[in-house]
């Protein structure tokens, strides 16, 4: 437990140093978000019906953006190997790292997406709910994330495989989460959405891992 | 008979004599049903276009048992590391793709007379269009990793997890159709076929499943042959 306690500290501490991590992903939040709302016009009523599931997509976006770094900096300088060498499972290192990178960049992502939100228009009831379901959306991004950032480790081609592996599998959480917000703005029944929502990420942690160690393995193998 | 076919050489053979007889009987199938399909009635609605009914669902079907094939093929490979297997799940990838592609061609085509769109967010279009997207990444793995055991592992575990993922995407995006509860477009049920269409409908489906069998068993043997092709080269280049 210690061993992965340590593992967990450097992961936050690596994603936080060198003007890395949340303020990074941040800044890219606000810039997306930012031509979004260009893209959309100005017009007020499109804008207001669409605000939470942009801000939504944005936020799917900015997860891909980091997840390029999870493993791909510790394969690169044989860290992964040593990781892979040592007492806790390789299962139990990719949760870790998954759950560091879901503190460090999704959690302050889950604080900006009412903001942008707010900022499109969405009506201020729905802060909370939007902040509640990106961050229980980020762990879905962050898990399956993961496993197409393990995948890929090994090729030549990075980021943009990975965002053509992993695009899909962010489908469902989108659905879910931009859904329930928008059936929550419009008085329709949210509940369902959210239980959705909160079943895949949930199944996500559980199996994320599993897919991601024996993707590791394969890389250094 | 699985562990039979897992020898590549015994494969070879069996699939040398099998490929044929498969791939004439999805052309009698596919000629037979295409003929009939030309000579049913005009649906009174639909007119002429209702032919696409016997083309249109069958690729959706091929691509789904395609991905089906492939997925299992990954099991095996990833489970028994079997090289065969490796090769089934690269070689149906590929044909999968192209019939999901022409799934959502010929969607389209359809949707513009019947729909007045060529596109429609529809369940059972969108969902195609993740599994195209799917498949796609799928390749796009397999292809950017150079050593082909590792590529072809990576692309396994892949496989099944998009697996896990397609019925919880169909869901989702079924869900997601119906929430806002639009009027609800959809082509003419299958449960509501009239009697005439039954017989080419099935006989159109079952041929290009056959089809697709075909060109599956087609490129599992190309791919054993350029292998062995590769591993020739090696020993080439190791004696000289």
């Amino acid at each position: 437990m210690g061993s992965l306690a340590a593992l967990f500290r450097r992961e936050l501490s690596l994603a936080w140093g060198r003007g890395g991590g949340a303020l990074l992903a941040l800044s890219f939040y606000a810039g997306i978000a930012t031509l979004l709302t260009f893209g959309m016009g100005a017009a007020p009523e499109p804008m207001k019906a669409v605000a939470t599931g942009t801000s939504w997509v944005a936020l799917a976006l900015a997860a891909l953006l980091s997840l390029e770094r999870l493993f791909e900096r510790d394969y690169e300088d044989g860290a992964l190997d040593l990781l892979s060498l040592g007492g806790p499972a390789l299962e139990s290192v990719c949760f870790v790292k998954c759950f560091a990178q879901w503190l460090s960049t999704a959690a302050p992502l889950a604080l900006a997406a009412p903001v942008a939100a707010v900022a499109m228009r969405a009506d201020p009831s729905l802060v909370i709910p939007t902040f509640a379901a990106a961050l229980v959306g980020g762990l879905g991004f962050s898990f399956t994330g993961g496993i197409g950032a393990a995948l890929s480790l090994g090729s030549k081609r990075g980021g943009v495989l990975i965002a053509v592996i992993v695009l899909p599998l962010f489908a469902p959480p989108v659905i879910f989460g931009a859904g329930g917000l928008a059936a929550l703005s419009e008085g329709l029944p949210w509940e369902s959405a959210f239980a959705f929502l909160g079943a895949y990420c949930m199944a996500a942690v559980a199996l994320g891992p599993f897919a991601m160690a024996a993707a590791v393995r394969n890389a250094l193998s | 008979m699985i562990q039979l076919l897992a020898n590549p050489q015994r494969f070879m053979d069996f699939s040398r004599w099998f490929t044929p007889i498969v791939a004439v009987i999805a052309a009698g199938l596919l000629i037979s049903g295409t003929a009939i399909a030309f000579t049913v009635p005009e649906d009174y609605q639909q007119g002429d276009t209702v032919r696409l009914l016997f083309l249109h669902p069958q690729l959706a079907t091929t691509g789904m048992f395609a991905y089906g094939c492939l997925a299992v093929s990954a099991f095996f490979g990833f489970v028994f590391r079997h090289s065969l297997a490796d090769a089934a799940a690269r070689a149906a990838a590929p044909i999968g793709a192209a019939f999901t592609f022409l799934f959502l061609v010929t969607g389209s085509l359809w949707g513009k007379p019947m729909w007045g769109t060529w596109w429609e967010w529809d369940g059972r279009l969108t969902s195609a269009l993740v599994l195209f997207l799917i498949f796609l990444a799928y390749m796009a793995l397999q292809a950017s990793i150079d050593d082909e055991a590792k590529a072809a592992r990576a692309s396994n575990i892949l496989a099944m997890v998009g697996a896990i993922n397609l019925p919880i995407i169909k869901f989702s995006v079924d869900w997601w159709n119906t929430l806002h509860q639009r009027a609800s477009i959809s082509l003419t049920g299958e449960s509501g076929l009239a009697d005439v269409y039954l017989l080419p409908f099935f006989l159109t489906m079952a041929g290009y499943v056959a089809l697709f069998g075909a060109l599956w068993l087609v490129r599992i043997r190309a791919e054993v042959w350029r292998r062995k092709a590769g591993a020739l080269q090696v020993q080439l280049a190791g004696k000289a």
